[in-house]
């Protein structure tokens, strides 16, 4: 197993999956290599390392506002493998920022993974931003590949509101990811993903909102770009066990010989669900690259333009 | 700036290849505003196109600038300075209409205000836009106008558009006109516009009339204009309502003029 010490790396990654370019203000953990490399905890946020040495568990007290927890993961050396286990408490009445990013940067020719298990429990009324970005790299020459498999589970008390984006555009070879929110009374929940797979990548998403409470409501939208020979499966899956409301989207845009599997699913349980799904698959129309085409784009420069828009 | 020389444009179809345009020649001098007008189906959309790159013409020369750009593609056409601006506008899933501008302008430091002031010439309340995405959620005629604003922001030496008036609502129809003298005046360069309108032949310095795929009638305004009045290459513009009576810049999108005129002539 190789381990690099390499800053700059570091650095990059950190930019590159939470936006951090010094050293982060407010509640952080930042784990390298399989280990806790610096951590802050905040008067309302408190970060401690899980008895079992899972991972982490984040308090946040009741009534804190305005405050970020910040948690991104880097992994450096090839070959790493590594399961980690995060649990956020948030208190009720609390308005916080959580950015929880992984990259891997793999130098050698073995496998790197990483297995993340994020449970939330949102008290009740309470408001939570979750960005999860994820990113890989793998030096020239080398052919260890970058794997990925997150589990998010969110339980959200009543009026909640939890907004979760997810991003994974570049360098991640395998991914299946598989996410889950009950959702109670009065809560809600907007889950944005969004998915790029080139050479012969693999992404799987698994997402399923189960509405228990009356007047909840999920909104999942998912967009997704699949080029050459990669594959990306979609399965979104909106149970309204209650007067509800729900919505599911899946777009994707798909080119080269690369396939693309979109499952949306409804599962009403009585008659006030109220539950829309939406899913399209297709290519860039040629009419969108002729457009910009006529601005002075080239036609790659008008993909990557119609591209970058569609995952913004 | 722009001459077109025997220009042929044929499509393969079922049936064989069909001529949609046989033998068209005209020239566009510099600084002109040129209206090609005629029947539907006569070949005026095609050679736009053809002028454009959007199409590739079948026979003949398209020369701009002195340069043989008859085989040249729609970005080279592009950076040479000619723009198009489409009849039926498409549709972009995430791209911001702030997005689309700062393409269109070729500036990625396009200013807020730069921005507005295009979306603004279009009769489109810019702060109500400019984070729109141009997706199903615009109307076709909120739409229109933004093709339009992004041919505006090009500033380009050849300005083509295609049908413009349709789905600019009466009020507006003014300001279209307003820009389009703007864009002459700015770039020092030619407009082309495929039109029936009435008052966009009004103010055209020459009217090509292109009907089967040829050159019908070609000259300056006065000369061509009365022989059109009351046919179906000069639709009267609907002159009911008043155009003042909403404001310049923040009215709503009420519908289409051409459509409300041309209606039960297509």
């Amino acid at each position: 197993m190789l381990y690099l010490d390499d800053k700059d790396i570091e650095q990059r990654i950190l930019a590159e999956v939470a936006d951090i370019h010094t050293t982060p203000t407010g509640a952080y953990n930042i784990r390298y290599n399989g280990k806790a490399q610096s951590r802050n905890s905040t008067a309302n946020i408190q970060i401690t390392s899980r008895e079992d040495g899972s991972g982490i568990n984040i308090d946040i007290k009741d009534g804190t506002v305005n405050e970020t927890c910040c948690i991104p993961v880097v992994i450096a050396a090839s070959g790493h493998k590594e399961t980690v286990t995060n649990e956020f408490n948030i208190g009720e009445n609390c308005d916080v920022v959580i950015v929880a990013g992984c990259g891997i940067h793999n130098c050698g020719n073995q496998d790197s993974e990483h297995h993340g298990v994020h449970r939330f429990f949102v008290g009740k009324n309470s408001k939570v931003k979750y960005l999860e970005r994820h990113y890989g790299e793998t030096e020239h020459g080398t052919s260890g590949g970058n794997i990925m498999n997150p589990t998010t589970e969110l339980f959200l008390e009543e009026g909640a509101h939890v907004e979760m984006e997810t991003t994974q555009i570049r360098g991640i070879d395998s991914t299946r990811r598989i996410t889950s929110a009950e959702v109670k009374a009065g809560a809600s929940i907007v889950i944005k993903e969004r998915l790029l797979t080139n050479g012969t990548q693999f992404a799987e998403s698994d997402l399923t909102a189960k509405l228990v409470g009356e007047g909840s409501s999920a909104n999942i939208i998912s967009r997704s770009v699949a080029t050459d020979r990669s594959r990306i499966k979609f399965v979104s899956n909106i149970v309204g066990a209650a007067p509800c409301s729900g919505h599911t989207e899946c777009d994707a845009i798909i080119a080269g010989d690369a396939k693309v599997l979109a499952v949306p699913a409804l599962d009403a349980d009585q008659p006030d669900a109220a539950l829309i799904h939406e899913a399209a698959i297709g290519k860039i129309a040629g009419e969108q690259l002729m457009k910009l085409e006529t601005l002075g784009l080239t036609a790659e420069e008008a993909e990557a333009a119609i591209i970058d828009g569609f995952l913004k | 700036m722009l001459s077109v020389r025997n220009l042929k444009y044929d499509v393969v179809e079922e049936q064989g290849e069909v001529g949609i345009i046989h033998d068209i020649s005209m020239e566009v001098p510099d600084g002109q505003f040129v209206v090609i007008t005629g029947p539907n189906g006569g070949g005026k959309s095609s050679l736009a196109k053809c002028i454009a790159g959007v199409y590739q013409p079948t026979g003949g020369r398209i020369l701009f600038e002195d340069q043989d750009i008859t085989s040249m593609s729609i970005t080279d056409r592009a950076k040479l300075g000619i723009s198009f601006a489409f009849q039926q506008p498409v549709r972009f899933k995430g791209i911001e209409v702030f997005d689309l501008l700062k393409l269109a302008s070729g500036d990625k430091q396009l200013s807020v205000g730069s921005a507005c002031q295009y979306l603004s010439e279009v009769g489109l309340c810019a702060k109500d836009y400019i984070n729109r995405e141009v997706d199903a959620s615009l109307s076709g005629g909120e739409l229109k106008r933004i093709e339009i604003a992004s041919v505006l922001a090009r500033k380009s030496r050849l300005s083509i558009f295609d049908e413009p008036e349709a789905g600019i609502d009466l009020w507006s129809f003014s300001n279209l006109i307003k820009a389009f003298e703007k864009i002459k005046r700015e770039t020092n360069g030619s407009i082309v516009i495929i039109s029936h309108q009435e008052r966009i032949l009004e103010i055209a310095d020459t009217i090509v009339v292109i009907e089967k795929g040829c050159v019908k009638a070609a000259g300056a305004r006065d000369e061509i204009l009365p022989g059109l009045l009351g046919t179906e290459s000069a639709y009267p513009s609907c002159r009911q309502g008043s155009p003042d009576e909403t404001d310049e810049n923040c009215g709503p999108d009420t519908g289409s003029m051409a459509d409300f005129v041309k209606g039960g002539l297509e």
